[in-house]
Formats: structure tokens, C-alpha cells, sequence
């Protein structure tokens, strides 16, 4: 990639000659190569025993509770507060509320203004960050632990004292419109916006742009933001999540010192919403005049995280798109070349998520990746999955699972999770076994309970001019026109 | 590279650097031991249990700035085709092993180098080993037309996704065309042309393999739940009997310069137009390279820099802006970006771009400014301690280190450069690399709209 190819260059300017000392005596190596059986791969000692991370808590007397994994390899700390203050509580009338309000919380709080509250984070060494998904609203902190103190006063502020000016919201108003002017430019974009629309419709929250259309973003006020703030950021409705070199002990007396006083507040119980029923097949296109590839996005309404089928699902989806030798990647990849990568997901929320399967394929080879899209996803119903590739994904799952907590910031991802999804916080001890629990028969199950090709909405993002002729001839539905917001065309 | 990957934070990462109150020598400290086997492979082991994980990470002295005319984008799709299999790995076999065992695994090429890691549990570390010796000792038995006509098509579809579909995605190499000569190694990306990768051949693989991907021209770091004794071992296993090749010329071209000010304009499908200003600059490492990380932070880093506040928050005529130094093994440059909101053109933010630089020119940052990019560095290189494996994690870091500067652990040194930035040596890097130096303006406009690009 671009942007990684270019960050990585640097100069050599001394050669290497320091590097080439001997430092050990070993056996001489033409004694060894001749064992060498290179037919065969090395067998391999069992694997290490898995050793996470454990999480500590304390309720503060305010119910706020706090949770601490203590990880002191290298002096950094991973700050996260986590609010029920996500873009499914925002009122239907105005998507993008609660990424918007997630985002005025930096620009002024407390006695610094957006600015101010920039230069100190950067002058402490901090990322700072205010954001918000459906299911939650996150703010996050990663600072060199030699300056916790003062950056952790930052964070006070920005969570317990934003002042939502009402020039800063018409600033950052202003500044979402042009983005948003902007996302016809991107497929992807597109393709990320129109496909929870169609799934879920504008009636569930699911299916609203997160960052909200060009209506709903001029229609922002102070008042909405402050309105959503008040009644949504209260500390029982809200955990802190402390990652890294800190004790229990250290952080209880930080935290507690910050946000002990922190104004407890009704927070209305997440409304309920109702997925739409499934709809017949259909090829929904949106056209982008020009496009050197067709963004593909296939699915429907999927699960919630709390799923007893969770599990299954995992494994069910890393056989299907989520390794680089799962059977999409490998079929439309690495068989077919019509593609950088083909993947799958089942996006599991507080509420039922989407399942979606995706790539970006080149325009000429829509049609054809279409149909080994759908011929995969059929067969993964059909077919009992062979031991060995269910044994591969299994492995891949949890013996994988040690480097997701390996960085403060990682391990903070995953316990996050928890909490958002309220999940017990020994979870983790028990992954691996309910991962390798999972037989052959639990995935063909699942797999005919949670991906259902009669009922699939296709989006495809791409040059209509092209495609369109060999879309029609698959036959796989009928082909209705969309714009990026999921909106007919006329 | 060959796997889609989020790739934003290890790109800050590695560009990137320091602070001013000194952090222990512990925290930044990565001892490793070194030994080269007879064939010339350089080995680097450092230890790290914290995790119960290794990572195998091989960097073969190569990039794009080695392709031969009519080649461009080769060094890159050679990348994709070390992972079809090799004498004793079926094709398909090294992800599957891998994956089977816990593990991970991707490449990237830029213009000066290829680097591999795998990352698995360290009871599986010498899996890895036999894959990668594997393909670097016996990949040529294995490759055929049809692999390469293979990945060509996958590296083709990497270019529509992240160049051709991507708005603003070919703003890059109109750059480099104009910056560098044609005769000059980075005056193509590293992604390459689609017409050049069609043509190449798999004769163009085999010479390409003969020639660059020896164990004399590789570097093999393995960090992690290691025990230094029993890695040498195994990697003097799998890789004492591959081959010495021949000694590998790489170009050393003269530095260029521009003889004046480059102003082109390219239509894309963009609702917005978008300004590009790249300089010839320094490169990595080399005096200067450190104090032009400053003054691109200072410029454009986060939205207490200069031209954010100035362009986004005031005058709000832009979206966003972008500056880095950008220090390669031949050249560097200093590049500039900065998107337009609806109804403003590039001249007005070109105005403001240029008064900004000038200001720094004239009356440098502040000591504050300077201070809180150290401090920013300091962090992100912390940051950069707490992970083995992966792209920027401490073996790819070890590599990085020894390839460009000779020095593995040379992660204190790096800092301080940075610590030892003054606030006179960023105004004289922007008045010596930026104001009196010529300059690439790309202006990426709407289509049939070139009157918002920048005018002379």
C-alpha cells in the first residue's frame, strides 16, 4: 500500500559490517543440514499455555465502575471510558448526534478551549479520542505513564465539562458538511453507508449513516448536543477501563480523585427496535460512472453479541471470510485473481447486526465474482465442513488469541468489548474451550440458521453501464437503483 | 503489500519520533545478539517473554528503485509470488501451515526494500523458519506461468483498490514523475504501472529471484519467547545450505534537484479540489531528516499545528491537511497536502500554505511547538516497544534499524536526534528545504474544472 510503502523508507548510510560478529559457537551447520528432511513441515511441541491478562475492579460510591488490567512491560497506560451514549439511543430525526457529540467534547471543556485542549494532549504525548459507534461512545486516552496525571485531568474535562459552544458546533457543523460532500468521491464510502440503509431501512437505528446525512447534519444545534449529553453521559450508565503500567490501587485514587463526582443520572434503557423482515433477493445498484472496480457488499440482518450461537459463528466465519485461507479469499483471490481480498463478517451488536460478505472487484469480473460469492455462501449451508478446515479455524481462533493481547491498546480493544456488550469479565478463560467445543454439524447449523442466500440484499457500488447487463443475466434477483444513501433513484 | 491491512498507525509510527525529558534507556532499549552464517545471511535475535509469541521477520535489500524500465511495480508482485509455494511447500501450504499453527503473516515493499514477518506461538518458531528458507532457497522449481499470471491479476486489483477507485489515488506518482527524472529510481511508486505489470514475464521472476533474493542480501531479525541458543540452531538449520549469489550493485544516483517551480494539474472524479506541494529534501537519517519531522509536525500534525488551525479551524476554506518528510535511501522529500472545502480553490489555500511556511522561515516555532513534537515522538515510540511481531513491531524495527543505519538497536540514538532539535534549526530546514527551494504543486481538480487548481 501507498502510504506504508512510502512511511517505511529511510537511508542506509553506514554499512552493515557491526552486525557480523559471531556471538555464540554452535554445532557446525553442514552436521545439522544433513538431518534435514525438507519434505516434511517441522513437528511442533505443544503450544504454550494460555496466560491473558486479568481484569480487577471497584465500584466507585457515584456506580461508576472501574475496571483495571495491570500490563507494566513498557511505561505507557490505555485509558478508555465507555458510555451507553451510542448512535442507537440518538433520535430517528437527527442521525449523527452521537458521533457529532462524541466529537464536541474536545472542542472546549472545562477552562481550555478546542485548541487548547489539542496543543495539551499532543504536548503530553497523548492520543486523545471521542467517538461513537451504535452500541457505544468511547473516549480514549494513550499516554506515556510519567504523564497519566496531567492528561488524565484532561480527560476529566473533556467528559465531565464540555462546554459545546455555540461557535464550535456551528465550526464543526460546517466542517462535517463538506466531509460529507465529499463521500460520493469513495465506493468504499458508498458501499459502507448504502448497505446498513437497505438492510435495516432509516426506521432502526442500524440503518442511519453514523455520521449523518447533509440534512440531518444542518439541522445540529448546541441544544440537541447538550440535550443528548445530559441525558446519556451519566457514570452508572458508564465504565473506565485502565490498560496498562498502573496498580488497582494507583488508579482507583487517579480515577476516583477525577471522576468520583461525577453527577449520577436516569439513563433510559436502549429503545427497542425491530429488525425488518426479510426481503426477497434483490441487487441493489448504485451507480459510479467510472469505477475501475465494483464494491460488493452481500448480507442481511445477522445476530446480536449476546447470541448463544456466538461461538459457532466465529468459527462458522473464519471458514467462510475472516483468515486469508478462508474459502471467499481463497475463491475469488486466490483462484480467480478478481480481487485484493474477499472477507465476510457477522457484525454482532447489542442489537442483531449485520452478516455481510464483501470485496472490490474489477469491473469486468462483477458478474463472475457475484456468482462465486453466492456459490460459497450456499455451499457453506450445504456442505458439512471438512476436519481439517475445521480444525484450521480453530487453531487460527485460539492459538491466535495471546497476540490480541499483547499491547495495552489491544488488550483494551478486547475488554472493551466486555463491557459494551456487558459480558462476565472472565470471558476470555473460557474463549478457547467454546471455540474448540464447536463440531462440524454446530457449523453447518448455523450456517443454515444465520445465512439465508433466498433472502440476501446485494449492493454493489460500481459503473452501471458495465455491469449492469451481466448482473441481469445471473438471474439472481431483481436489480433496483440506489443512491449512496440507500434512497431509490428515480 | 499483499494483505489488506489498517496500516494508518504503523505509518505515523515509523515515520516518526522524539522527546525532550529523557525516558530510562531501559524503555527504549532492545538488546539483541548478531552472527552471519558462512552464505551471508545476517541473523538478529532478541528476547522478549512477555508473550508467548514469536515473530520471523526477513527483509531482502530490494524495493521498487531496483526495477528495470518497462519493469515498474515488479519488486511488488516478486512479494506476491513468494507466497505461491516453493519445492517443498505446495501452493497455498505456507498460509495454511501458518494460519493451522495460530499464526500470521503478510508482506510489504517499499522503494529500498521487501520485507516478510510471520507471527506464531513460539512453539511453533521453527515452521516459519522451514517456510521461509524454503521459498528463499527453492522457490524457482515451483513457479510457473500461471501463478505468476496469478498474483499479476490480484497486484492489478491492489492498484484499482487503493490507487485507480481511491479518490485523490493517483495524485502520488504524478508527483514522483515530476519530482524525479525519468532515468531516476523513485521516479515511479512502488505499486508500479498496470501496463508494466502486465508485460512482465516469468523470466523477469527467475532473474529477479537469482539476483536479489539470496541470503546475502537478506536480514533475518526473530524476536519474541525465544531462547537464543536453540533459534541459532534452527536457523542454522534451514538456512546454512542455501546458497551464496552474487554480490548485489543497487543505483546510487547523483541527488537532483528542480531547476524551477513544477505546476501540473490532474482531473479526477473528486467533488473537491485537493493541492500537493512536494519538495526535494534529505535523506533518511541524514542531517536534517529528524528537524523536517518537526517542522511537518509543527505545520500539520493534529489540530494545534499551524496550517489546521489556520486553513480548517479559522478560514475553514479546508477539510484537512497533511505534511510529512519522507526520508528514503536515495532522495527524500518533503510533501504537503491540503483539500479544499466546496466553493474555494486551491490558489486561496496555497496563499495561506505558503504565508504559514514563511512565517516558520522567518521567525521559526516556538519552543513550545518544538517541545510538544518531541513530546509526541517520545510517545509514539513507547508506543512502538509494546509489540513483537508485525509490521513496526521490534523485530521489523530491528531490520529497519540495521538496514538503514548499520545499528539494530539503535532506537535511543534515533530519539535523540530529536531531543536535539532547536527551534533555529526548523526555521533554517524551512527556509533552506521549503521557501528558497523549488517545488512540485500538484493541484487534483474536479473533472473539467482545472480553473480550481493553483495558477502561477
Amino acid at each position: 500500500m501507498g502510504g506504508w510503502a512510502d512511511g517505511c523508507r529511510g537511508a542506509r548510510l553506514a554499512a552493515a559490517a557491526l552486525g557480523c560478529m559471531f556471538v555464540l559457537s554452535v554445532y557446525p551447520s553442514s552436521r545439522l543440514s544433513a538431518q534435514l528432511d525438507r519434505t516434511k513441515p517441522p513437528v511442533l511441541p505443544p503450544p504454550p499455555a494460555l496466560k491473558l491478562p486479568v481484569v480487577q475492579t471497584v465500584t466507585l460510591p457515584n456506580e461508576l465502575e472501574l475496571a483495571v488490567v495491570e500490563m507494566h512491560k513498557v511505561p505507557v497506560v490505555d485509558v478508555q471510558i465507555v458510555l451507553d451514549a451510542g448512535a442507537a439511543r440518538e433520535p430517528a430525526d437527527l442521525p449523527g448526534l452521537a458521533t457529532f457529540t462524541a466529537t464536541m467534547l474536545q472542542q472546549g471543556a472545562g477552562r481550555r478551549g478546542a485548541l487548547e485542549i489539542a496543543d495539551e494532549a499532543a504536548f503530553l504525548g497523548a492520543q486523545l479520542g471521542t467517538a461513537a459507534s451504535y452500541d457505544a461512545a468511547t473516549v480514549s486516552l494513550h499516554v506515556p505513564k510519567r504523564r497519566l496525571e496531567s492528561a488524565l485531568d484532561l480527560l476529566a474535562d473533556v467528559v465531565l465539562r464540555p462546554t459545546f459552544a455555540d461557535s464550535e458546533v456551528t465550526r464543526q457543523r460546517e466542517l462535517r458538511r463538506a466531509q460529507i460532500a465529499q463521500l460520493g468521491d469513495n465506493p468504499v464510502a458508498m458501499a459502507g453507508i448504502a448497505f446498513p440503509a437497505i438492510v435495516y431501512g432509516r426506521a432502526h437505528p442500524y440503518g442511519r449513516p453514523l455520521n449523518g446525512t447533509e440534512a440531518s447534519t444542518a439541522s445540529l444545534s448546541r441544544d440537541r448536543v447538550a440535550e443528548f449529553y445530559r441525558a446519556a453521559y451519566r457514570p452508572n450508565a458508564a465504565r473506565i477501563l485502565v490498560t496498562g503500567d498502573v496498580t488497582l490501587a494507583e488508579a482507583r485514587r487517579l480515577l476516583s480523585a477525577r471522576f468520583g463526582g461525577w453527577e449520577r443520572g436516569a439513563v433510559s434503557p436502549l429503545p427497542e427496535a425491530a429488525a425488518p423482515a426479510p426481503a426477497v433477493r434483490t441487487v441493489y445498484l448504485v451507480d459510479k460512472p467510472g469505477a475501475a472496480q465494483s464494491v460488493i457488499r452481500i448480507g442481511h440482518v445477522g445476530v446480536a453479541r449476546a447470541t448463544p450461537d456466538y461461538f459457532a459463528l466465529q468459527v462458522l466465519n473464519t471458514i467462510l471470510g475472516g483468515a486469508f485461507t478462508s474459502r471467499l479469499n481463497q475463491n475469488l483471490r486466490e483462484t480467480h485473481g478478481y480481487t485484493y481480498g474477499a472477507f465476510s463478517q457477522f457484525s454482532a451488536g447489542r442489537l442483531a447486526g449485520p452478516f455481510v460478505a464483501s470485496a472490490s472487484v474489477v469491473t469486468a469480473k462483477t458478474d463472475s465474482s457475484l456468482i462465486e460469492f453466492l456459490k460459497e455462501l450456499r455451499r457453506i449451508r450445504d456442505e458439512p465442513v471438512p476436519d481439517p478446515e475445521l480444525a484450521k479455524a480453530k487453531a487460527y481462533i485460539t492459538l491466535g488469541l495471546p497476540a490480541d493481547f499483547e499491547t495495552t491498546g489491544a488488550a483494551a480493544a478486547r475488554f472493551r468489548e466486555l463491557l459494551v456488550y456487558g459480558l462476565p469479565l472472565d470471558y476470555f478463560a473460557h474463549y478457547a474451550e467454546r471455540i474448540n467445543a464447536v463440531t462440524a454439524a454446530d457449523v453447518q447449523r448455523v450456517a443454515r440458521q444465520h445465512i439465508d442466500p433466498d433472502h440476501f440484499d446485494i449492493i454493489v457500488v460500481g459503473d452501471k453501464s458495465q455491469i449492469e447487463a451481466g448482473i441481469k443475466a445471473l438471474s439472481e434477483g431483481p436489480i433496483v437503483y440506489r443512491d449512496l444513501w440507500g434512497q431509490e433513484v428515480k | 503489500m499483499r494483505k489488506i491491512a489498517t496500516l494508518a498507525a504503523a505509518f505515523l509510527a515509523l515515520l516518526s519520533v522524539y522527546p525532550a525529558t529523557r525516558l530510562s534507556c531501559q524503555a527504549l532499549h532492545v538488546p539483541y545478539q548478531t552472527f552471519t552464517l558462512p552464505n551471508g545471511l545476517q541473523v538478529l535475535l532478541h528476547e522478549d517473554h512477555s508473550v508467548p509469541l514469536v515473530s520471523v521477520n526477513m527483509w531482502y535489500h530490494v524495493g521498487s528503485s531496483d526495477e528495470k524500465p518497462g519493469r515498474t511495480g515488479f519488486a511488488h508482485l516478486f512479494e506476491h509470488i513468494m507466497f505461491m509455494g516453493s519445492q517443498h511447500v505446495p501452493t497455498g501450504e505456507f498460509d495454511r501451515l501458518l494460519e493451522a499453527a495460530g499464526g500470521d503473516n503478510n508482506g510489504s515493499t517499499t522503494e529500498d526494500r521487501t520485507n516478510y514477518y510471520e507471527d506464531a506461538p513460539s512453539n511453533a518458531l521453527p515452521l516459519p523458519l522451514w517456510l521461509d528458507s524454503d521459498r528463499l532457497g527453492f522457490l524457482l522449481p515451483e513457479i510457473t506461468a500461471e501463478k505468476v499470471d496469478l498474483q499479476r491479476g490480484v497486484v492489478q486489483n491492489e492498484r484499482r483498490q487503493s490507487y485507480e477507485n481511491r479518490p485523490y489515488g493517483l495524485a502520488e506518482e504524478n508527483i514522483l514523475q515530476r519530482l524525479y527524472p525519468p532515468d531516476h529510481p523513485y521516479h515511479w511508486p512502488v505499486i508500479g504501472s498496470m501496463a508494466d505489470l502486465s508485460a512482465a514475464t516469468l523470466e523477469d521472476v527467475r532473474g529477479f529471484f537469482r539476483t536479489y533474493y539470496t541470503p546475502n542480501n537478506a536480514t533475518l531479525a526473530i524476536a519474541g519467547d525465544i531462547t537464543p541458543r536453540a533459534a541459532r540452531e534452527l536457523v542454522e538449520r534451514y538456512f546454512a545450505d542455501i546458497p551464496r549469489g552474487p554480490t548485489v550493485a543497487r543505483p546510487t544516483p547523483p541527488a537532483v534537484q528542480l531547476g524551477a517551480d513544477v505546476y501540473a494539474t490532474l482531473e479526477d472524479r473528486v467533488q473537491v479540489p485537493r493541492v500537493y506541494d512536494a519538495w526535494h529534501t534529505v535523506k533518511g537519517f541524514a542531517d536534517g531528516d529528524a528537524t523536517l519531522d518537526v517542522l511537518a509536525n509543527v505545520l500539520a500534525s493534529g489540530r494545534s499545528s499551524r496550517l489546521y488551525k489556520r486553513l480548517v479551524y479559522e478560514l475553514q476554506i479546508a477539510t484537512d491537511v497533511v505534511a510529512f518528510q519522507d526520508g528514503g535511501r536515495i532522495d527524500g522529500k518533503f510533501e504537503l497536502w491540503a483539500t479544499a472545502r466546496p466553493g474555494h480553490d486551491l490558489t486561496e489555500l496555497e496563499r495561506v500554505i505558503d504565508e504559514e511556511v514563511r512565517k516558520v522561515a522567518q521567525a521559526g516555532p516556538t519552543s513550545r511547538e518544538v517541545e510538544r513534537a518531541q513530546n509526541s515522538f517520545e510517545a509514539q515510540f513507547l508506543s512502538r516497544m509494546e509489540r513483537v511481531g508485525g509490521f513496526g513491531g521490534k523485530a521489523d524495527q530491528l531490520n529497519f534499524y540495521n538496514y538503514f543505519v548499520g545499528t539494530p538497536d539503535y532506537f535511543e540514538k534515533d530519539l535523540d536526534r530529536y531531543r536535539k532539535v532547536t527551534a533555529a534549526e526548523v526555521q533554517q530546514a524551512a527556509r533552506r528545504y521549503l521557501v528558497d527551494a523549488h517545488r512540485v504543486v500538484l493541484s487534483v481538480v474536479p473533472q473539467g474544472k482545472p480553473e480550481l487548481g493553483v495558477k502561477q
